[in-house]
């Protein structure tokens, strides 16, 4: 089941709490859990998302993700302010699972310029980090 | 590294995700927990229970024994082959375990007890059964499937040869019988019909291919999880424990307190009068979004309460659970999930049976 390398898109960051980050147009970024995190977690039942608007610190939970199995918190990659959060997850958590990279993400955050650049991971030291995990 | 069944190596075959169940390496879905579920409810699906023991109880006094050992009594099971669901009591009233036992013949029964209390239920039965000279024996050699659902028995049953197979078919909800060399019983944990049969562990992989072949959705211990809570059967170690008796955990049908003088282990305990009104486990409905879990904090205008056992049910598509409140809670309770008190309803159990919902979710979730 856990094969980290291959399917991580080139184009996302990563974190250790195995949330990803990808880069908007507008340079907000768009988070949600990777593969290998939904693989873990099962069937999703429920997420709970944060309001827009409010203020989110690096490294602190800010939404819920519920499976059959046990509740998990996600945590902020960054310093900002929600401006979205994926209101069809209300109905399909499923997309959690799905597609996981694209319809199931969770939330988009205008990043907070002041805040120091926060340390995340590209593709291939994501992919090493779960090799280690897994070992 | 935990015990494994003789199915292990299947499991991981078929991709199953293994985890640790009362020091068992056992599957706990294999790919989607969801669709189990609905494979058991809605046709049929095949767990691995072999973790679970299989104990043979023979002597010219196992009938005296049994009626000493268990809450519920065995002289109910006059038909051969009958049989009944109970719990194991200490002294104080507190839950060694629930079970179920069948009567094979007058002197010989059958039990089967769960995985994580064998030692102490071993332990306890034989230092309770030398006195009566019978002999407790554990079936080491058998696994055990259990095939639910509504297409559960017929899809069982034409893997047999014709005669066997019309036995099997014959057997009465809740009986067993020893048929063509396997001991096959029309139980369950799921609140659907089915069969729980146990044979020699050499034919476990190649009956569970069989099933497999015939469309048997293979099923782990997340969607029996689901399954039962949904029928509102509890799992000993969430909802039944030693600290608290079957009265306080929605058993009281299960205690035979008839007749009278039938002096079971713990009867004096489930009589003497309490100075506290006891608790008792009741069944909530969340009507707030969210998922419903074991410890979770209930306040009721009778005071709190804990969930036991809790999560999300597939076939109602909404989150219930199993809670131990002040006696005689009713209607409308809150529960304490991350800081938030969200409503719930108190309901009877069981949430689901044969398929089909007995609980009203007709009201809206708020959002």
């Amino acid at each position: 089941m856990s094969e980290p390398t291959g399917d991580l898109p080139k184009d996302l960051k990563y974190t250790k709490s195995h949330e990803w980050v990808r880069t908007l147009a507008d340079s907000s970024i768009e988070v949600g859990i990777t593969d290998h995190a939904q693989g873990a977690l099962g069937d999703l039942v429920f997420v709970e998302v944060p309001e827009v608007g409010r203020t989110l610190s690096a490294g602190a939970a800010c939404a819920v993700v519920e499976s059959v199995k046990a509740a998990s918190d996600i945590y902020s990659p960054v310093d900002g302010r929600v401006v979205a959060s994926n209101a069809a997850l209300a109905t399909t958590p499923e997309l959690v699972n799905q597609a996981p990279y694209t319809e199931g993400w969770l939330i988009r955050i205008a990043v907070d310029a002041s805040a120091p650049p926060p340390a995340l991971l590209d593709a291939a030291a994501y992919a090493r980090y779960l090799a280690e995990e897994t070992n | 590294m935990g015990l494994k069944t003789p199915l292990y190596d299947t499991h991981v075959q078929a991709g199953a995700k293994i985890v640790d169940f009362g020091g068992w390496d056992m599957p706990l879905h294999y790919g989607s927990q969801l669709e189990e579920h609905h494979a058991v409810r809605r046709d049929a699906g095949v767990f691995d229970v072999s973790h679970m023991a299989s104990l043979d109880l023979e002597g010219a006094r196992a009938t005296e024994f049994l009626r000493i050992l268990l809450a519920n009594d065995v002289a109910k099971l006059r038909a051969p082959g009958k049989g009944l669901y109970s719990c194991l009591l200490k002294e104080d009233g507190g839950v060694l375990d629930d079970l179920i036992v069948y009567r094979m013949h007058d002197t010989r029964y059958r039990m089967v007890v769960n995985a994580g209390t064998r030692d102490k239920d071993l332990a306890w039965i034989r230092a309770h059964a030398a006195p009566y000279g019978v002999a407790v024996t554990e079936r080491r050699d058998l696994a055990m499937l259990a095939v639910q659902g509504p297409e559960a028995r017929a899809k069982t049953a034409a893997l047999l040869p014709a005669e066997t197979a019309a036995r099997a078919l014959a057997l009465p909800v809740f009986s067993a019988a020893d048929i063509g060399g396997w001991f096959v019983a029309r139980t369950g944990y799921t609140g659907e019909d089915g069969f729980e049969i146990a044979m020699p562990a050499a034919e476990a992989t190649t009956v569970w291919a069989a099933l497999r072949a015939a469309d048997v959705r293979p099923a782990g211990l997340g969607a029996r999880d689901t399954l039962r809570l949904e029928a509102g059967l509890c799992l000993y170690g969430n909802d039944l424990d030693e600290a608290h008796d079957p009265l306080e955990s929605g058993l009281a049908w299960t205690v035979a307190f008839d007749p009278p003088d039938r002096q079971f282990i713990g009867r004096a305990a489930l009589e003497r009068p309490r100075a506290a009104a006891r608790a008792e486990l009741v069944g909530l409905l969340l009507e707030d979004r969210g998922i419903l879990r074991g410890h979770q904090v209930v306040s009721t205008d009778r005071g709190a309460g804990e969930i036991t056992s809790g999560g999300f049910a597939p076939t109602l598509n909404r989150s219930i659970a199993l809670a131990r409140l002040p006696r005689g809670t009713g209607g409308e309770v809150r529960v304490d999930i991350r800081g938030k008190a969200l409503a719930a309803r108190v309901v009877k159990p069981p949430f689901v049976r044969h398929g089909k919902p007995l609980i009203s979710t007709s009201t809206e979730i708020s959002q």
